[in-house]
């Protein structure tokens, strides 16, 4: 059985390689042959699946061996994977997930002629991810982690004759690599300590033997949880290394709902969670996790509600709703099951929310202005449907995923305990109002009210019109799982159990029960969503927007994200590489070049001396003699 | 006769073989003021070996007169054929190998 566990990673990766080299051949068939071997992937995940769910709980992690990639003495790298709970999560969704959206595309991207390349790249993420999370080292992690890097880079970048799609690929790679560095000294401080990079002797093995990092110093661990933060903010999208995120959106909209909403950018997540033995021990790591968290969850929550592109806000969203994952990752054992939770579910209802909106555009012409929709739920019955699901699982409808999901986080971060507790609890509570806001605003402006439509460049009005049936699948089993995967999971604390093993969990005391935080939290949700009714619900939304207060300004231009990017790091960064051409070019070249110039200069004078006259020949010569006779009578004479 | 004298003389013959190279332009001349350069110097090994009563003077002005007469032949076949080329003895008129 174990020996599956290659497989899962190889069948989409086969089909990247199928596509890529097997040129016009697939053009034909190559979508669909991408699609059944993620959903062949999806099966083998299912029956390990299985198999796993015989086992009993302590033997469910298995590892399985490939070969060693890099044997030096003293340093040995293995392909190996790692099977346990935390990664079959992972690879159901991932695969999951990732074949709905396979199907999908087959829809959306009909018309395009480069289909094929599409889903080579598609297939390629899809084995990047896979071997990220079932690598049993941090080195295999950090492949899998640079090739969803570069999946991601070439997928948003995939429509590369617009400048803005190929300059948002561009930040986007340039962003992480940034984040990127951060895992590589971690991983380089792992091994300089501990001799060691793989997660059974850095982080112990399930039920088995403390890892090394359970005798380290908490000094070191801080330094490599801090740095496995900047990898996470970077993948994942936090404050600080946020911005690239919104410019993503620029890729083709089934890339935004695999890549940039359910799998990709939860990677931060995986990596934190994989790695808290480290946190756990490294109290300042995780308050700095905390507060990133945090900090990351309004941001994105406040820019998502000024965008008027119906992407962007959800690409907000889902910084906010990572913010959320984050934040829960931060706190801990009390926390750690409820983040990957979240982002189970969050992968269900965030993906049908891109899928829905992909399926607006591809009614109204690739038009994304939401100022321009109105009223499309005559028009989209089964997009009106599946999205207002996704809607209702992301505010946090009781019932519905996101509210088991993130009530659990709103309870975890007030059971942090002490002032901490309490202000984390409270962001989370304004989070969820805001989150509600915009995510009402979003469903006011595309679905309700009257129509806004604008015609097109050519002067055609667009005809609204429901997308075909390889678009609308994929979405009604999202909607499912946005309903009921929440329930699912909380009923007899399923999830948390499942996950135990190998996050570990603790009860908080919360210093409320957890009807309250619900009742809370629904209050909360109840407000935003009544806020954005009357903003936006029941007078007209005007095409043009507003000019809008400060706070609107700043956040329809992300926060200033950019502006302060460009001021500190850009500016500086010109500045100092233009002050290294200077003295380059005038310091060291100068140096050189001048004493070239010198000795040039003395020897075209030098060079007067060969006047080609054999008299003047004869003189130095006697001039040389002369001198020659006189040194020896002056030294003799000495 | 005192053997210095001989000195004198060929210091004196020495000073007009070099003056010769350094002011005459035409090639056979300045070849005339080689050879007698050389002489000079014969001379005056030839009278070293008489002051100091040992042969090495003389046998050095053996080779000398022996690397003149190579040099005569040599030395004169360039010249012959510069002038014919050129139809020019003048040693200035030989300058092209100047930078």
């Amino acid at each position: 059985m174990n020996s599956l566990i290659p497989l899962l990673v190889a069948a989409p990766l086969a089909g990247a390689a199928l596509l890529l080299l097997g040129g016009r051949l697939f053009d034909r068939f190559g979508h669909w042959l991408a699609t059944a071997l993620a959903a062949l992937s999806f099966g083998f995940g299912l029956a390990l699946f299985s198999d796993m769910l015989g086992r009993p709980a302590e033997d469910r992690a298995v590892t399985e061996q490939l070969y060693t990639w890099i044997p030096v003495n003293g340093f040995q790298a293995d392909i190996a994977f790692q099977l346990d709970q935390l990664s079959i999560t992972f690879v159901l969704l991932i695969t999951g997930v990732g074949t709905l959206i396979h199907l999908y595309s087959v829809g959306y991207m009909a018309h395009d002629e480069r289909r094929r390349r599409f889903f080579a790249y598609l297939n390629l993420f899809l084995a990047a991810m896979l071997l990220l999370v079932l690598a049993d080292n941090y080195l295999l992690l950090y492949f899998g982690w640079e090739g969803v890097g570069l999946a991601s880079y070439l997928l948003i970048g995939f429509w590369q004759h617009k400048p803005s799609a190929a300059t948002a690929a561009k930040k986007a790679f340039i962003v992480n690599r940034v984040g990127d560095m951060g895992l590589s000294i971690a991983i380089m401080l792992m091994f300089a300590e501990f001799g060691s990079f793989a997660f059974g002797p850095v982080l112990g093995t399930e039920g088995g033997a403390a890892g090394a990092a359970s005798q380290a110093s908490e000094g070191k661990l801080t330094a490599i949880g801090l740095m496995l933060l900047l990898a996470a903010c970077g993948k994942s999208a936090q404050v600080p290394l946020q911005s690239w995120l919104g410019d993503a959106m620029e890729g083709p909209t089934p890339v935004s709902a695999l890549i940039h909403a359910a799998t990709m950018v939860t990677a931060g997540v995986y990596l934190i969670v994989r790695s808290g033995p480290v946190f756990n021990l490294a109290p300042d790591a995780q308050t700095a996790v905390v507060v990133v968290g945090a900090v990351t969850l309004l941001f994105g929550a406040i820019v998502g509600c000024a965008k008027d592109d119906i992407k962007k806000a959800l690409a907000g969203s889902t910084m906010s709703q990572i913010g959320y994952m984050i934040l829960a990752a931060g706190l801990g054992p009390i926390g750690y099951a409820f983040a990957i939770m979240h982002l189970v579910t969050h992968g269900f209802f965030k993906a049908g929310l891109f899928l829905g909106a992909g399926s607006v555009m591809h009614g109204m012409n690739d038009e994304v202005n939401m100022r321009h929709y109105g009223g499309l739920r005559k028009y989209m019955p089964i997009t009106f449907v599946t999205f207002g699901l996704g809607y209702l699982a992301i505010i946090g409808f009781p019932g519905l995923s996101g509210f088991f999901s993130k009530d659990k986080i709103i309870d975890a971060a007030f059971a942090k305990g002490g002032t901490e507790g309490w202000i984390l609890g409270l962001c989370t509570l304004l989070g969820a109002a805001i989150t509600a806001f915009y995510m009402t605003r979003v469903m006011i402006l595309t679905f309700f009210g009257e129509k806004r439509w604008q015609p097109d460049a050519d002067g055609h009005d667009p005809h609204p019109h429901e997308s075909p049936k390889t678009m609308t699948t994929p979405m009604i089993l999202l909607a499912f799982g946005s309903v009921f995967a929440g329930g699912l999971f909380v009923l007899n604390n399923s999830f948390v159990n499942w996950l135990e093993p190998v996050t570990g969990h603790e009860e908080g005391n919360s210093p409320l029960s957890p009807l309250t935080v619900s009742v809370l939290a629904t209050v909360c949700m109840l407000i935003g969503v009544a806020v954005s009714y009357l903003m936006y619900g029941r007078s007209g939304v005007p095409v043009v927007p507003p000019v809008g207060s400060p706070l609107t300004r700043a956040a329809r231009r992300d926060l200033l994200q950019d502006d302060f990017n460009h001021a500190v790091l850009v500016r500086p960064g010109s500045a100092l590489t233009a002050a290294l051409v200077f003295f380059d070019s005038r310091g060291l070249d100068g140096f050189v070049n001048g004493l070239a110039a010198t000795i040039g200069g003395i020897s075209s004078r030098l060079r007067r001396i060969q006047n080609g006259y054999v008299r003047s020949y004869a003189l130095s010569m006697f001039g040389g003699t002369l001198v020659l006779v006189a040194m020896t009578l002056l030294m003799r004479s000495v | 006769m005192n053997p210095v004298n001989y000195l004198y003389l060929s210091a004196l013959l020495f000073t007009i073989g070099a003056a010769g190279v350094l002011v005459r332009r035409n090639a056979i001349v300045l070849f005339m003021c080689v050879e007698l350069m050389l002489n000079a110097s014969n001379l005056a090994l030839v009278t070293f070996s008489r002051l100091h009563g040992n042969l090495d003077g003389q046998i050095i002005a053996f080779f000398t007169m022996v690397v003149a007469a190579a040099e005569v032949v040599v030395g004169l076949a360039i010249i012959v054929s510069i002038f014919r080329t050129r139809h020019s003895a003048s040693v200035d008129d030989s300058n092209l190998m100047k930078l």
